[in-house]
Protein backbone atom coordinates (compact mmCIF):
# COMPACT_ATOMS: atom_id res chain seq x y z
CA UNK A 1 0.00 0.00 0.00
CA UNK A 2 1.25 3.37 -0.95
CA UNK A 3 1.40 5.92 1.74
CA UNK A 4 0.93 8.59 -1.01
CA UNK A 5 -2.42 9.02 -2.97
CA UNK A 6 -2.18 7.48 -6.18
CA UNK A 7 -3.21 11.12 -7.93
CA UNK A 8 -2.43 14.19 -5.99
CA UNK A 9 -3.86 17.23 -8.00
CA UNK A 10 -3.81 20.67 -6.16
CA UNK A 11 -4.46 23.82 -7.34
CA UNK A 12 -4.72 22.66 -11.35
CA UNK A 13 -5.70 25.29 -13.55
CA UNK A 14 -5.86 25.54 -17.37
CA UNK A 15 -6.46 28.77 -19.66
CA UNK A 16 -6.84 28.82 -23.23
CA UNK A 17 -6.92 32.60 -24.19
CA UNK A 18 -9.68 34.33 -22.03
CA UNK A 19 -11.47 30.78 -21.41
CA UNK A 20 -10.83 29.19 -18.07
CA UNK A 21 -11.39 25.59 -18.85
CA UNK A 22 -10.44 24.08 -15.45
CA UNK A 23 -10.17 26.26 -12.53
CA UNK A 24 -8.85 25.48 -9.19
CA UNK A 25 -9.05 21.73 -9.18
CA UNK A 26 -7.68 19.80 -6.28
CA UNK A 27 -8.52 16.27 -5.34
CA UNK A 28 -6.90 12.53 -4.85
CA UNK A 29 -7.46 9.41 -5.11
CA UNK A 30 -6.32 7.18 -2.80
CA UNK A 31 -5.06 3.51 -4.07
CA UNK A 32 -6.92 0.98 -5.27
CA UNK A 33 -9.86 3.70 -5.29
CA UNK A 34 -12.21 4.68 -8.57
CA UNK A 35 -12.79 8.18 -8.81
CA UNK A 36 -14.95 9.42 -10.87
CA UNK A 37 -15.47 13.36 -13.18
CA UNK A 38 -18.49 13.82 -14.25
CA UNK A 39 -19.84 16.61 -16.17
CA UNK A 40 -21.62 17.69 -19.21
CA UNK A 41 -20.04 18.88 -22.60
CA UNK A 42 -17.17 21.02 -21.90
CA UNK A 43 -17.12 20.82 -18.17
CA UNK A 44 -13.24 20.01 -18.07
CA UNK A 45 -13.16 16.54 -17.71
CA UNK A 46 -11.21 15.42 -20.99
CA UNK A 47 -9.10 18.52 -20.02
CA UNK A 48 -8.10 17.70 -16.35
CA UNK A 49 -7.43 13.92 -17.56
CA UNK A 50 -5.36 15.13 -20.58
CA UNK A 51 -2.92 17.29 -18.06
CA UNK A 52 -2.72 14.04 -15.96
CA UNK A 53 -1.01 12.19 -18.37
CA UNK A 54 1.14 15.12 -19.53
CA UNK A 55 -0.87 15.60 -23.15
CA UNK A 56 -1.48 18.99 -21.91
CA UNK A 57 0.06 21.78 -20.05
CA UNK A 58 -1.35 23.22 -16.85
CA UNK A 59 -1.36 26.56 -16.87
CA UNK A 60 -0.61 26.64 -13.17
CA UNK A 61 -1.15 23.77 -10.32
CA UNK A 62 0.80 20.45 -9.51
CA UNK A 63 0.03 16.74 -10.27
CA UNK A 64 1.64 13.47 -8.94
CA UNK A 65 0.95 10.75 -9.82
CA UNK A 66 2.40 7.08 -7.87
CA UNK A 67 4.39 10.01 -5.91
CA UNK A 68 5.95 11.67 -9.19
CA UNK A 69 5.74 15.06 -9.98
CA UNK A 70 4.22 14.78 -13.92
CA UNK A 71 5.30 18.06 -14.76
CA UNK A 72 8.94 17.16 -13.88
CA UNK A 73 9.46 13.81 -14.38
CA UNK A 74 6.37 12.11 -16.58
CA UNK A 75 8.19 9.37 -17.72
CA UNK A 76 8.66 7.82 -14.70
CA UNK A 77 5.13 7.54 -13.84
CA UNK A 78 4.34 6.66 -17.83
CA UNK A 79 5.18 2.88 -17.73
CA UNK A 80 2.82 2.23 -14.54
CA UNK A 81 -0.25 4.36 -16.14
CA UNK A 82 -2.61 3.62 -19.22
CA UNK A 83 -5.48 5.08 -20.70
CA UNK A 84 -8.24 4.62 -23.19
CA UNK A 85 -10.21 7.61 -24.84
CA UNK A 86 -12.81 7.78 -27.91
CA UNK A 87 -10.87 11.01 -28.91
CA UNK A 88 -7.72 8.55 -29.97
CA UNK A 89 -7.45 5.85 -31.69
CA UNK A 90 -4.85 3.11 -32.57
CA UNK A 91 -3.50 3.02 -36.05
CA UNK A 92 -6.35 1.49 -38.27
CA UNK A 93 -4.03 -0.20 -40.47
CA UNK A 94 -2.24 -2.55 -38.23
CA UNK A 95 -3.97 -5.60 -36.79
CA UNK A 96 -5.28 -6.27 -33.43
CA UNK A 97 -2.18 -7.78 -32.49
CA UNK A 98 -0.16 -6.02 -33.88
CA UNK A 99 -1.21 -2.89 -32.09
CA UNK A 100 -0.74 -4.70 -28.95
CA UNK A 101 3.08 -5.69 -30.05
CA UNK A 102 3.47 -2.36 -30.72
CA UNK A 103 1.90 -0.88 -27.42
CA UNK A 104 3.00 -4.02 -25.01
CA UNK A 105 6.88 -3.10 -26.47
CA UNK A 106 6.88 0.82 -25.82
CA UNK A 107 5.36 -0.01 -22.66
CA UNK A 108 8.37 -2.99 -21.94
CA UNK A 109 5.90 -5.38 -20.97
CA UNK A 110 7.85 -8.58 -20.24
CA UNK A 111 6.80 -11.81 -22.06
CA UNK A 112 4.69 -9.76 -24.65
CA UNK A 113 3.20 -12.66 -26.62
CA UNK A 114 2.07 -14.27 -23.51
CA UNK A 115 0.06 -11.82 -21.83
CA UNK A 116 -1.16 -10.74 -25.54
CA UNK A 117 -3.17 -14.07 -25.32
CA UNK A 118 -3.96 -13.58 -21.85
CA UNK A 119 -5.64 -9.95 -22.64
CA UNK A 120 -7.30 -11.07 -26.02
CA UNK A 121 -8.85 -13.64 -24.07
CA UNK A 122 -9.71 -11.43 -21.37
CA UNK A 123 -11.28 -8.83 -23.80
CA UNK A 124 -12.45 -11.22 -25.91
CA UNK A 125 -11.04 -9.94 -28.63
CA UNK A 126 -9.36 -13.57 -29.63
CA UNK A 127 -11.18 -14.01 -32.47
CA UNK A 128 -10.18 -10.83 -34.63
CA UNK A 129 -6.46 -10.50 -33.35
CA UNK A 130 -5.30 -10.89 -36.87
CA UNK A 131 -7.88 -8.30 -38.19
CA UNK A 132 -7.15 -4.60 -39.40
CA UNK A 133 -8.17 -2.62 -36.46
CA UNK A 134 -9.63 -0.08 -38.85
CA UNK A 135 -12.25 -2.84 -39.99
CA UNK A 136 -13.96 -3.95 -36.51
CA UNK A 137 -17.14 -2.70 -35.55
CA UNK A 138 -17.18 0.32 -32.66
CA UNK A 139 -18.15 -2.09 -29.72
CA UNK A 140 -14.68 -4.51 -30.61
CA UNK A 141 -12.64 -1.39 -30.82
CA UNK A 142 -13.69 -0.26 -27.65
CA UNK A 143 -12.46 -3.70 -26.29
CA UNK A 144 -9.55 -3.37 -28.10
CA UNK A 145 -8.55 0.36 -27.33
CA UNK A 146 -9.25 -1.31 -23.61
CA UNK A 147 -6.84 -4.63 -24.16
CA UNK A 148 -4.35 -1.87 -25.08
CA UNK A 149 -4.91 0.09 -22.04
CA UNK A 150 -4.41 -2.89 -20.04
CA UNK A 151 -1.45 -4.46 -21.56
CA UNK A 152 0.80 -2.85 -18.96
CA UNK A 153 -1.35 -4.28 -15.96
CA UNK A 154 -1.31 -0.48 -14.90
CA UNK A 155 -1.47 0.34 -11.64
CA UNK A 156 -3.17 3.91 -12.80
CA UNK A 157 -5.75 3.87 -15.14
CA UNK A 158 -7.26 6.85 -16.87
CA UNK A 159 -10.43 6.04 -18.77
CA UNK A 160 -12.28 8.60 -20.86
CA UNK A 161 -16.30 7.95 -21.62
CA UNK A 162 -15.07 4.34 -21.75
CA UNK A 163 -18.68 3.35 -22.98
CA UNK A 164 -19.26 6.21 -25.34
CA UNK A 165 -21.00 5.25 -28.63
CA UNK A 166 -21.12 1.45 -27.44
CA UNK A 167 -24.81 -0.41 -27.34
CA UNK A 168 -25.91 -1.26 -23.94
CA UNK A 169 -25.06 -4.84 -23.51
CA UNK A 170 -21.40 -4.28 -24.39
CA UNK A 171 -21.14 -1.14 -22.20
CA UNK A 172 -22.09 -3.58 -19.61
CA UNK A 173 -19.91 -5.63 -20.23
CA UNK A 174 -17.18 -3.29 -20.20
CA UNK A 175 -18.30 -2.24 -16.84
CA UNK A 176 -18.23 -5.47 -15.70
CA UNK A 177 -14.94 -6.54 -16.35
CA UNK A 178 -13.61 -3.12 -15.04
CA UNK A 179 -15.01 -3.79 -11.83
CA UNK A 180 -13.77 -7.47 -11.78
CA UNK A 181 -9.99 -5.94 -13.23
CA UNK A 182 -10.12 -3.17 -10.13
CA UNK A 183 -11.17 -5.69 -7.88
CA UNK A 184 -8.35 -8.41 -8.50
CA UNK A 185 -5.41 -5.64 -9.22
CA UNK A 186 -6.20 -3.00 -6.99
CA UNK A 187 -5.51 -0.49 -9.39
CA UNK A 188 -6.33 3.01 -9.18
CA UNK A 189 -9.04 4.14 -11.78
CA UNK A 190 -9.85 7.58 -12.24
CA UNK A 191 -12.80 7.89 -14.94
CA UNK A 192 -14.17 10.36 -16.72
CA UNK A 193 -18.02 9.56 -18.08
CA UNK A 194 -21.48 11.50 -18.85
CA UNK A 195 -23.46 8.02 -18.29
CA UNK A 196 -24.85 8.20 -14.39
CA UNK A 197 -25.49 4.47 -14.18
CA UNK A 198 -21.89 3.74 -15.23
CA UNK A 199 -20.62 6.71 -12.54
CA UNK A 200 -23.14 4.53 -9.62
CA UNK A 201 -21.50 1.38 -10.62
CA UNK A 202 -18.26 1.73 -10.82
CA UNK A 203 -16.87 4.64 -8.65
CA UNK A 204 -16.11 4.59 -4.77
CA UNK A 205 -15.94 8.50 -4.73
CA UNK A 206 -17.09 11.48 -7.34
CA UNK A 207 -16.62 14.92 -8.27
CA UNK A 208 -18.82 16.79 -10.03
CA UNK A 209 -17.58 19.22 -12.30
CA UNK A 210 -19.18 22.31 -13.88
CA UNK A 211 -17.30 25.17 -15.83
CA UNK A 212 -13.73 23.34 -15.18
CA UNK A 213 -14.77 23.83 -10.85
CA UNK A 214 -15.65 21.54 -8.71
CA UNK A 215 -19.48 21.55 -7.89
CA UNK A 216 -19.82 18.98 -5.30
CA UNK A 217 -17.84 16.16 -4.35
CA UNK A 218 -18.94 12.70 -2.41
CA UNK A 219 -19.73 9.21 -2.98
CA UNK A 220 -22.37 8.72 -5.13
CA UNK A 221 -24.40 7.67 -2.18
CA UNK A 222 -23.47 10.79 -0.50
CA UNK A 223 -24.40 12.87 -3.36
CA UNK A 224 -27.93 11.19 -3.92
CA UNK A 225 -28.79 11.80 -0.41
CA UNK A 226 -27.26 15.38 0.04
CA UNK A 227 -29.37 15.77 -3.28
CA UNK A 228 -32.52 14.59 -2.06
CA UNK A 229 -32.62 12.60 -5.15
CA UNK A 230 -33.13 8.70 -6.34
CA UNK A 231 -30.39 8.37 -8.39
CA UNK A 232 -27.05 10.25 -10.53
CA UNK A 233 -28.97 11.22 -13.02
CA UNK A 234 -31.36 13.02 -10.66
CA UNK A 235 -28.23 14.70 -9.34
CA UNK A 236 -26.44 15.58 -12.60
CA UNK A 237 -29.68 17.18 -13.84
CA UNK A 238 -29.68 19.47 -10.80
CA UNK A 239 -26.32 20.38 -11.50
CA UNK A 240 -26.85 20.83 -15.52
CA UNK A 241 -30.45 22.44 -15.01
CA UNK A 242 -29.46 24.60 -11.44
CA UNK A 243 -32.48 23.27 -9.56
CA UNK A 244 -33.21 21.94 -6.13
CA UNK A 245 -29.91 21.43 -4.47
CA UNK A 246 -28.25 22.00 -7.46
CA UNK A 247 -29.21 25.53 -7.20
CA UNK A 248 -27.87 26.28 -3.46
CA UNK A 249 -24.46 24.74 -4.84
CA UNK A 250 -24.51 26.86 -7.96
CA UNK A 251 -24.80 30.04 -5.55
CA UNK A 252 -22.03 28.91 -2.97
CA UNK A 253 -19.39 28.19 -5.95
CA UNK A 254 -20.74 32.12 -7.63
CA UNK A 255 -20.42 33.31 -3.83
CA UNK A 256 -16.88 31.87 -3.52
CA UNK A 257 -15.94 32.67 -6.71
CA UNK B 1 18.98 2.43 -22.18
CA UNK B 2 17.85 -1.30 -23.79
CA UNK B 3 14.36 0.18 -22.96
CA UNK B 4 15.27 2.90 -25.12
CA UNK B 5 16.35 0.74 -27.94
CA UNK B 6 13.15 -1.37 -27.30
CA UNK B 7 11.02 0.83 -27.75
CA UNK B 8 12.93 2.90 -31.10
CA UNK B 9 12.29 -1.30 -32.37
CA UNK B 10 8.70 -0.84 -31.80
CA UNK B 11 8.59 2.24 -33.63
CA UNK B 12 10.43 0.97 -36.38
CA UNK B 13 8.60 -2.35 -36.90
CA UNK B 14 4.87 -0.15 -36.31
CA UNK B 15 6.17 1.31 -39.68
CA UNK B 16 7.26 -2.40 -41.66
CA UNK B 17 4.21 -3.40 -40.29
CA UNK B 18 2.15 -0.86 -42.35
CA UNK B 19 4.55 -1.85 -45.11
CA UNK B 20 3.63 -5.16 -45.13
CA UNK B 21 0.03 -4.68 -45.36
CA UNK B 22 -0.09 -2.12 -48.55
CA UNK B 23 2.05 -2.70 -51.59
CA UNK B 24 0.36 0.35 -53.05
CA UNK B 25 2.31 2.54 -50.56
CA UNK B 26 5.82 0.87 -51.82
CA UNK B 27 5.00 1.07 -55.37
CA UNK B 28 4.05 4.53 -54.96
CA UNK B 29 7.68 5.02 -53.17
CA UNK B 30 9.61 4.14 -56.22
CA UNK B 31 7.12 5.29 -58.85
CA UNK B 32 7.91 8.87 -58.38
CA UNK B 33 11.90 8.19 -58.76
CA UNK B 34 11.18 6.15 -61.45
CA UNK B 35 9.17 7.97 -63.39
CA UNK B 36 11.64 11.27 -63.11
CA UNK B 37 14.88 9.05 -63.65
CA UNK B 38 12.99 7.49 -67.40
CA UNK B 39 12.68 11.11 -68.24
CA UNK B 40 15.79 12.46 -67.26
CA UNK B 41 17.29 9.44 -68.74
CA UNK B 42 15.81 9.84 -72.49
CA UNK B 43 17.08 14.03 -72.04
CA UNK B 44 20.40 12.88 -71.37
CA UNK B 45 20.44 10.47 -74.36
CA UNK B 46 18.96 12.83 -76.76
CA UNK B 47 21.36 15.74 -75.19
CA UNK B 48 24.44 13.47 -75.73
CA UNK B 49 25.15 13.72 -79.32
CA UNK B 50 24.65 16.92 -79.15
CA UNK B 51 26.34 18.94 -76.39
CA UNK B 52 30.18 18.49 -75.27
CA UNK B 53 29.40 19.63 -71.85
CA UNK B 54 27.26 16.63 -71.31
CA UNK B 55 28.93 14.12 -73.72
CA UNK B 56 32.03 14.83 -71.19
CA UNK B 57 30.16 13.31 -68.54
CA UNK B 58 26.60 11.77 -69.42
CA UNK B 59 26.06 10.95 -65.93
CA UNK B 60 25.67 14.60 -64.44
CA UNK B 61 21.60 15.13 -64.72
CA UNK B 62 20.88 11.74 -63.96
CA UNK B 63 23.04 11.36 -61.29
CA UNK B 64 21.74 15.06 -59.93
CA UNK B 65 17.91 13.53 -60.28
CA UNK B 66 19.23 10.61 -58.11
CA UNK B 67 20.48 12.47 -55.44
CA UNK B 68 18.32 15.28 -55.33
CA UNK B 69 15.52 12.60 -55.07
CA UNK B 70 17.51 11.46 -51.75
CA UNK B 71 16.45 14.92 -50.56
CA UNK B 72 12.89 14.43 -51.35
CA UNK B 73 12.33 10.86 -50.37
CA UNK B 74 14.36 11.64 -47.19
CA UNK B 75 11.69 14.35 -46.21
CA UNK B 76 8.44 12.73 -47.94
CA UNK B 77 9.53 9.18 -45.68
CA UNK B 78 10.19 10.95 -42.71
CA UNK B 79 6.78 13.26 -42.92
CA UNK B 80 5.05 10.31 -43.51
CA UNK B 81 6.31 8.72 -41.21
CA UNK B 82 5.04 10.56 -38.32
CA UNK B 83 1.75 11.72 -40.44
CA UNK B 84 0.77 7.69 -40.51
CA UNK B 85 0.52 8.77 -36.29
CA UNK B 86 -2.08 11.89 -37.46
CA UNK B 87 -3.60 10.56 -39.77
CA UNK B 88 -4.81 7.48 -37.70
CA UNK B 89 -5.58 9.56 -34.24
CA UNK B 90 -2.90 8.08 -32.47
CA UNK B 91 -0.64 11.10 -31.41
CA UNK B 92 -2.48 10.77 -28.10
CA UNK B 93 -1.89 7.19 -27.11
CA UNK B 94 1.50 7.59 -28.59
CA UNK B 95 2.46 10.80 -26.38
CA UNK B 96 1.08 9.22 -23.28
CA UNK B 97 2.89 6.14 -23.57
CA UNK B 98 6.68 5.85 -22.01
CA UNK B 99 8.26 6.71 -25.53
CA UNK B 100 10.50 9.89 -25.70
CA UNK B 101 10.60 12.63 -28.22
CA UNK B 102 14.38 11.83 -28.82
CA UNK B 103 13.10 8.45 -29.12
CA UNK B 104 10.31 8.99 -31.60
CA UNK B 105 12.43 11.35 -33.06
CA UNK B 106 15.36 8.60 -33.80
CA UNK B 107 12.51 5.99 -34.42
CA UNK B 108 11.14 8.01 -37.60
CA UNK B 109 14.47 8.67 -39.16
CA UNK B 110 15.08 5.38 -39.25
CA UNK B 111 11.87 3.98 -40.99
CA UNK B 112 12.35 7.11 -43.14
CA UNK B 113 15.74 5.66 -44.07
CA UNK B 114 14.51 2.19 -44.88
CA UNK B 115 11.67 3.23 -47.12
CA UNK B 116 14.20 6.01 -48.80
CA UNK B 117 16.27 2.60 -49.35
CA UNK B 118 13.64 1.04 -50.47
CA UNK B 119 12.05 3.54 -52.88
CA UNK B 120 15.91 4.45 -54.43
CA UNK B 121 17.77 1.81 -54.80
CA UNK B 122 15.53 -0.77 -57.25
CA UNK B 123 15.49 3.15 -59.21
CA UNK B 124 19.10 3.10 -59.54
CA UNK B 125 19.30 -0.36 -60.72
CA UNK B 126 16.89 0.52 -63.07
CA UNK B 127 18.99 3.60 -64.62
CA UNK B 128 22.11 1.21 -64.76
CA UNK B 129 19.77 -1.38 -66.69
CA UNK B 130 17.87 0.90 -68.84
CA UNK B 131 20.53 3.68 -69.59
CA UNK B 132 24.14 1.91 -68.81
CA UNK B 133 24.44 4.56 -65.90
CA UNK B 134 25.42 3.73 -62.29
CA UNK B 135 25.51 6.44 -59.86
CA UNK B 136 27.60 4.10 -57.79
CA UNK B 137 30.37 4.71 -59.93
CA UNK B 138 30.73 7.78 -57.94
CA UNK B 139 32.60 5.52 -55.09
CA UNK B 140 33.02 6.42 -52.02
CA UNK B 141 31.73 9.62 -52.25
CA UNK B 142 28.60 8.60 -52.78
CA UNK B 143 28.33 7.47 -49.02
CA UNK B 144 28.92 10.63 -47.67
CA UNK B 145 26.51 12.91 -50.10
CA UNK B 146 23.81 10.35 -49.24
CA UNK B 147 24.51 10.82 -45.55
CA UNK B 148 24.52 14.59 -45.90
CA UNK B 149 21.16 15.08 -48.09
CA UNK B 150 19.43 12.17 -45.55
CA UNK B 151 20.18 14.48 -42.67
CA UNK B 152 19.32 17.52 -44.61
CA UNK B 153 16.14 15.71 -45.58
CA UNK B 154 15.06 14.51 -42.46
CA UNK B 155 15.67 18.18 -40.74
CA UNK B 156 13.23 19.43 -42.65
CA UNK B 157 11.25 16.76 -42.12
CA UNK B 158 11.07 16.85 -38.60
CA UNK B 159 10.25 20.72 -38.62
CA UNK B 160 7.51 20.03 -40.87
CA UNK B 161 6.55 17.59 -38.71
CA UNK B 162 6.24 19.77 -35.89
CA UNK B 163 4.38 22.72 -37.64
CA UNK B 164 1.94 19.97 -38.66
CA UNK B 165 1.85 19.04 -35.09
CA UNK B 166 1.00 22.45 -33.74
CA UNK B 167 -1.19 23.54 -36.69
CA UNK B 168 -3.25 20.63 -37.63
CA UNK B 169 -3.26 19.22 -41.42
CA UNK B 170 -4.17 22.12 -42.88
CA UNK B 171 -0.20 22.77 -43.32
CA UNK B 172 0.00 19.31 -44.96
CA UNK B 173 1.44 21.00 -48.40
CA UNK B 174 4.41 22.53 -46.64
CA UNK B 175 5.51 19.09 -45.49
CA UNK B 176 5.75 18.01 -49.16
CA UNK B 177 6.48 21.59 -50.92
CA UNK B 178 9.49 22.59 -48.22
CA UNK B 179 12.52 20.87 -49.79
CA UNK B 180 11.62 21.88 -53.69
CA UNK B 181 11.78 25.45 -52.37
CA UNK B 182 15.60 24.88 -52.25
CA UNK B 183 16.29 23.03 -55.11
CA UNK B 184 16.69 26.28 -57.36
CA UNK B 185 19.65 27.49 -55.04
CA UNK B 186 21.28 23.90 -54.50
CA UNK B 187 22.64 23.38 -58.00
CA UNK B 188 21.53 20.47 -58.75
CA UNK B 189 21.28 21.09 -62.34
CA UNK B 190 23.58 23.52 -62.88
CA UNK B 191 26.37 24.88 -61.19
CA UNK B 192 26.23 27.49 -58.07
CA UNK B 193 28.05 30.23 -60.28
CA UNK B 194 24.96 30.44 -62.36
CA UNK B 195 23.39 32.27 -59.69
CA UNK B 196 23.73 35.79 -58.66
CA UNK B 197 25.90 36.82 -56.07
CA UNK B 198 23.40 36.98 -53.05
CA UNK B 199 21.74 34.18 -53.73
CA UNK B 200 25.13 32.22 -54.09
CA UNK B 201 25.22 33.41 -50.48
CA UNK B 202 22.39 31.71 -49.50
CA UNK B 203 23.45 28.76 -51.32
CA UNK B 204 26.60 28.22 -49.76
CA UNK B 205 24.40 28.32 -46.25
CA UNK B 206 23.15 24.84 -47.57
CA UNK B 207 24.88 21.53 -47.35
CA UNK B 208 22.84 20.62 -50.55
CA UNK B 209 25.03 22.72 -52.39
CA UNK B 210 28.27 21.12 -51.51
CA UNK B 211 27.10 17.96 -52.42
CA UNK B 212 25.79 18.83 -55.93
CA UNK B 213 29.16 20.60 -56.43
CA UNK B 214 31.24 17.52 -55.43
CA UNK B 215 29.55 15.46 -57.93
CA UNK B 216 30.25 17.51 -60.64
CA UNK B 217 33.94 18.02 -59.62
CA UNK B 218 33.72 14.12 -59.61
CA UNK B 219 32.31 13.39 -63.12
CA UNK B 220 33.80 16.53 -64.71
CA UNK B 221 37.28 17.07 -63.21
CA UNK B 222 37.73 13.40 -61.04
CA UNK B 223 38.51 15.30 -58.16
CA UNK B 224 36.63 14.40 -54.71
CA UNK B 225 36.91 17.95 -52.94
CA UNK B 226 36.70 16.53 -48.53
CA UNK B 227 36.99 19.15 -47.04
CA UNK B 228 34.03 20.91 -48.52
CA UNK B 229 32.40 17.60 -47.62
CA UNK B 230 33.39 17.79 -44.30
CA UNK B 231 32.01 21.60 -44.07
CA UNK B 232 28.20 20.19 -46.34
CA UNK B 233 28.60 17.41 -43.05
CA UNK B 234 29.09 19.73 -39.96
CA UNK B 235 26.13 21.58 -41.76
CA UNK B 236 23.66 18.58 -42.21
CA UNK B 237 24.45 17.72 -38.61
CA UNK B 238 23.74 20.83 -37.56
CA UNK B 239 20.09 21.25 -39.64
CA UNK B 240 19.63 18.40 -38.09
CA UNK B 241 20.15 19.26 -34.23
CA UNK B 242 17.87 22.60 -35.54
CA UNK B 243 15.57 20.58 -37.09
CA UNK B 244 14.98 18.46 -34.04
CA UNK B 245 15.22 21.52 -32.15
CA UNK B 246 12.31 23.10 -34.00
CA UNK B 247 10.35 19.74 -33.80
CA UNK B 248 10.63 19.77 -29.57
CA UNK B 249 9.79 23.59 -29.90
CA UNK B 250 6.70 22.98 -31.85
CA UNK B 251 5.59 20.08 -29.31
CA UNK B 252 5.64 22.13 -26.17
CA UNK B 253 4.20 24.51 -27.93
CA UNK B 254 0.90 21.96 -29.15
CA UNK B 255 0.99 20.50 -25.31
CA UNK B 256 0.19 24.04 -24.20
CA UNK B 257 -2.06 24.81 -26.65
CA UNK B 258 -3.80 21.35 -26.49
CA UNK B 259 -3.95 19.89 -30.28
CA UNK B 260 -2.34 16.70 -29.11
CA UNK B 261 -5.45 15.22 -28.46
CA UNK B 262 -7.53 16.34 -31.13
CA UNK B 263 -5.36 15.98 -34.45
CA UNK B 264 -6.47 13.34 -36.81
CA UNK B 265 -8.19 12.68 -40.30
Amino acid sequence: MLAVPSIDVRHLRKVYGEVVAVDDLTFAVQHGAVLGLLGGNGAGKTTTISMLLGLLEPTAGEIHVLGIDMRRQRYAALPRMNFSSPYVDLPHRLTVRQNLLFYGRLYGVKQLRRRIDEIAELMQVAAFLDRQTGKLSAGQKTRVALAKALINKPDVLLLDEPTASLDPDTADWVRTYLKDYQAQTQATILLASHNMSEVERLCDDVILLQSGRVFDRGSPRELIERFGREDMEQVFLDMARGRGRGLEALRRNEAAK
Amino acid sequence: MSGSVGRIHALVLRHIYIWRSSVMRLVDTIYWPAVQMVMWGFMTQYLLPQASFVAQAGGILLSGLLLWEVVVRGNLSLSIAFLEEMWSRNLGHLFVSPIRSWEMATGIIIAALLRTLLGLIPVSLMAWAFFGFSIYSLGLPLLAFFAILQMFSWSIGLAMSGLIMRVGQSAETFAWAAVFILMPISGVYYPISVLPHWLQVLSYGLPTSYVFEGMRAILLQHTVHWHLLGLAFALSVAYLVAGFQIFLWFFRASRRAGSLLSQGE
